[in-house]
């Protein structure tokens, strides 16, 4: 009897606004994650009952951002007065917070749904455990983007760092896991920091805490930059912008693979998140030298992403550095915004907003799919080597053909959603009109060669992770056993994979909400979708794209290819070695190896590296190649801080005499000279 | 009112008491003594507390006497004595600087303590001003003592010692604490006297010995 008011009661709350709903739903992955630990060990209640309810909440989430996007009504914002006595948690619902609710409902959906299929009894921390730490991970993020205070961010923001720092080390009896996990937790820390220095500076002086206040708040250009360079420092260190990416190879494949999937395509997102929000919404004295920096920091990243992308072993690390390719171009994309805006260009602003928006979209769903599509490899083989694996689309289809849409999508190439971002992008580089800066206009072709490498060098990279793992022939014996997902896991895949084709061939919704929170920032939207056939950024007669007649042109080729093949010509399918050159004695280990494929761009990019070789001399009897490649930021940036920290330490630790009487003697001194002080 | 005047003579002569002890801490030699020398700063508390009290007619004042009673003069010193028995260490504990030496700093500290005093007793209003200068030197004299001594029996003493002088400084400035913070704080100090008697069995354990200088093998190089 009381369990009809207390519905109504909700759906009241419900049906008022969104944002009620929304937060209703943020604690329903709260209570998710505790109820978990009524039976922690049993992978049953947890991984089979649990996760889907999250994934279902996922979709509401998703659903109820969409439908705040598309009714258009104005900001709603709430204040709930719990937390410190004061200082109450101010959340707010925006355009902005909206389109990325969206993004975080969509591919959480496909990543929740995976994991209920994914994690097994017996691996690291308990399952229970691990889905508190999961759906916590999942709703800080969601408060994160709700937050409209620097208090509320900040105290999501750090839930996010440590129960993904949790999620990272759950198996953490592994050193390497916890030396990741530790490398994470400082690197998060350090920018957070930062962060908080960001928000003081925005709030000029006088204590509000609140964004709205801050939005308010007039600061001269200089504290403005410093505002912004904070902010860039530590959303850039989030999300993995060089040179403060070290931990997202080291953290990324030492987590288990729906995590890194999470981290990957939705906490990075985040980041993007809070530096729109900083730099569009709360600073208001932008200057263009803001863009450029963004910009040239963004495209380096890209590049220096794919670069090392294209010469990883690992697959867990490969699809890392990817990602910081991929956050490269979307800052691109924000920093080309930022210039523009300036400049008061603002449709060209508008314009390269969306892009980074939508590629912000387009890499939660690809990324988060190639991540997934690598858990269930590892699970099957219990490989991470890309030299050890191969072959294994006849051992796992699902998997194989899931990954295939993935890899293609990412490669940017069409009708999948990497590409209308990645051409958006370059549209917005190669429509730009003169901007009143000489040099900045020379930089920009530039920029556009810079984006068109990096494009490609994703794609090389990516032909590499997928034929090195799922093409030729398998390079151990044990993958011709390999099984293939489970339906949870297929289910989840699918998703993503739908979700890739979907923004790929009918882009005009995702352009649709991106173009409201671009109304929002800069009060501009590239111009409004017309048709369901084709977009045109800037005007039709320039350029414009058709997902559909693509997807239709790439169908009826295959069709008349497999009519052609199949009734003209023979019909038959044979299985045989494709090129034997007449040997007859071939082995599985003479195939190309990851090794192999990325040694072209080893040669090319040299200066990118620190390489160590070990070559075998030619009278081996067995001979062995070593190869160890490192990132020269570290020695660079890292080590020398590191070093002179320790120096320091080392040098204060003289007054560490180990004799009480001495440290008494300090504490007294310090305590008569306070008095003096006071007197 | 009763005779002010009478009652402000009396709380100087025993803060002169306090005073007078905490020098004798710095030159005892002996652990047993020092906690005798302890319950007596103990009792002189609790009379100055109760006298206060009675002055000025605060009820509350009585019960932090009570406490005071119960915990300083009796539970603590007898929980000492105690302690020392089971250890055998009745005996010597000498201090690092000679005795002189000790009580000439001693002097110098008792001066500053009185020039810190004087504009404090200047704002406050409560009839046991003039003795903050006495509370503040008693929190540096049980300072001292515990830069001076090296056995961990005479440390604890000290940081009780310290304590002591803190809450005279309390009574004297603003009439003691509220109830709470002094409850708090006298839960406190019996927990710190149980887990320090744990150390000194570990130390000892550990050592053979309770004296601190052994620590220093503990630095990490």
């Amino acid at each position: 009897m009381t369990v009809a008011p207390s519905i109504s009661a909700v759906v009241a709350v419900v049906s008022r606004n969104d944002l009620n709903a929304i937060l209703l739903l943020l604690g329903v992955w709260a209570a998710l994650g505790f109820a978990g630990l009524a039976r922690p060990r049993s992978v049953g209640y947890v991984a089979r009952l649990l996760f889907p309810i999250g994934a279902v909440t996922c979709l509401g989430i998703a659903l109820l951002a969409g439908i705040f996007l598309a009714s258009g009504q104005g900001a709603q914002s709430l204040i709930l007065p719990i937390g410190l006595p004061d200082l109450p948690f101010h959340l707010r619902l925006d355009p902005l917070s909206g389109f990325f609710l969206l993004l975080l409902g969509l591919a959480g959906a496909g990543i929740s749904t995976f994991a209920a299929g994914y994690f097994r009894s017996g691996e690291g921390t308990a399952p229970g455990l691990l889905g508190l730490q999961y759906h916590v991970f999942l709703a800080s993020m969601g408060v994160v983007i709700l937050a409209n205070d620097a208090y509320l961010f900040m105290v999501a923001w750090e839930t996010m760092a440590l129960s993904s720092y949790f999620l990272v080390t759950s198996q953490h009896r592994i050193p390497e896991i916890r030396r990741a996990g530790f490398l994470y937790l400082l690197m998060a820390h350090l920018g957070a920091v930062c962060i908080l220095f960001s928000f003081g500076t925005m709030s000029a002086g006088n204590w509000q805490l609140t964004f709205d206040a801050m939005r308010g708040n007039t600061l001269s250009p200089g504290w403005a930059t410093v505002a912004f360079v904070f902010a860039l420092l530590g959303f850039g260190a989030k999300a993995g912008l060089v040179p403060m990416h070290v931990w997202l190879p080291e953290a990324h494949p030492a987590a288990p693979s729906p995590v890194s999937a999470m981290m990957s395509g939705l906490m990075l997102k985040t980041a993007i998140y809070a530096m729109l929000r900083v730099s569009f919404d709360l600073l208001h004295a932008r200057s263009w030298q803001w863009g450029v920096v963004v910009l040239v920091l963004g495209l380096f990243s890209a590049l220096f992403g794919a670069v090392f992308a294209a010469v990883q072993t690992d697959m867990k690390r490969l699809l890392a550095y990817s990602s910081i390719e991929n956050i490269g171009l979307i800052f691109a994309g924000i920093g080309l915004a930022l210039l523009f805006e300036a400049s008061n260009l603002r449709l060209f602003a508008a314009l390269a907003l969306t892009a980074a928006l939508i590629h912000a979209l387009n890499h939660s769903f690809f990324k988060s799919l190639l991540f997934l599509a690598t858990g269930s490899v590892l699970h099957a083989t219990k490989q991470r080597s890309l030299g050890k694996l191969g072959g294994l689309i006849r051992s796992m289809p699902w998997v194989a053909a899931l990954a295939l849409v993935g890899t293609l999508a990412i490669a940017g190439l069409p009708p999948l959603n990497g590409f209308v971002s990645e051409w958006l992008l370059l549209q917005s580089f190669l429509f730009t009109p003169q901007i009143p800066h000489a040099f900045i206009n020379m930089l920009i072709p530039l920029g556009a060669a810079a984006l068109a490498l990096t494009v490609a060098l994703a794609a090389y990279v990516m032909v590499k992770f997928y034929g090195v793992i799922f093409l030729g022939q398998p390079r151990e014996p044990l993958l011709t056993h390999a099984h293939d997902a489970n339906w949870l896991e297929r289910i989840g895949l699918m998703w993503l994979a739908a979700g890739c084709v979907t923004i790929g061939v009918l882009p005009q919704f995702a352009l649709r909400a991106a173009g409201d929170v671009t109304g929002m920032l800069l009060g501009q939207s590239i111009a409004p979708v017309t048709s369901l056939w084709s977009i045109a950024p800037i005007a039709p007669q320039q350029a414009s794209y058709s997902g559909l007649i693509f997807l239709a042109g790439i169908v009826a080729v295959i069709a008349v290819t497999f009519v052609v093949v199949r009734l003209l010509a023979h019909g038959r399918v044979r299985r045989t070695a494709a090129w034997d050159c007449g040997y007859p004695w071939q082995t599985s280990r003479m195939q190309d190896t990851a090794e192999g494929f990325g040694q072209p761009i080893r040669h090319m990019f040299g200066t990118f590296f620190r390489m160590e070789r070990a070559l075998p001399s030619p009278t081996d009897a067995e001979p062995r190649y070593r190869i160890q490649i490192e990132d020269r930021v570290w020695r660079a940036l890292y080590l020398p801080v590191a070093r002179s920290l320790q120096w320091l330490a080392d040098e204060v630790s003289v007054v560490q005499s180990g004799r009480l009487a001495v440290y008494l003697l300090f504490s007294f001194l310090t305590l008569l000279a306070l008095l003096v002080f006071v007197l | 009112m009763h005779d002010a005047d009478l009652i402000a003579q009396l709380l100087r002569l025993l803060a002169a008491g306090l005073l007078l002890i905490s020098f004798a801490m710095l030159s005892r030699r002996r652990t047993q003594r020092l906690i005798t020398l302890y319950a007596w700063q103990g009792a002189i508390l609790f009379l100055s507390t109760c006298l206060v009290a009675y002055g000025e007619g605060l009820r509350e004042l009585y019960y932090s006497a009570a406490l005071t009673l119960i915990l300083k003069v009796i539970l603590l010193p007898w929980i000492l004595h105690r302690l020392i028995h089971r250890l055998g260490a009745q005996w010597d504990s000498e201090p690092l600087v000679n005795i002189p030496a000790t009580m000439l700093v001693g002097l110098v500290l008792v001066i500053f303590a009185f020039g810190l005093a004087q504009p404090i007793s200047m704002l406050a209003t409560t009839i046991t001003r003039h003795t903050i200068g006495i509370a503040l030197a008693v929190i540096l004299l049980s300072f001292m003592m515990m830069i001076t001594r090296r056995k961990a029996m005479t440390q604890v003493i000290g940081f009780l010692a310290m304590e002591n002088g803190l809450f005279f400084a309390a009574t004297s400035t603003t009439y003691g604490m509220p109830m709470v913070i002094e409850l708090g704080i006298a839960l406190d100090m019996l927990v710190a006297v149980f887990i320090l008697g744990i150390f000194f069995f570990q130390i000892r354990e550990q050592f053979d010995s309770l004296d601190l200088h052994h620590l220093e093998k503990l630095r990490e190089d």
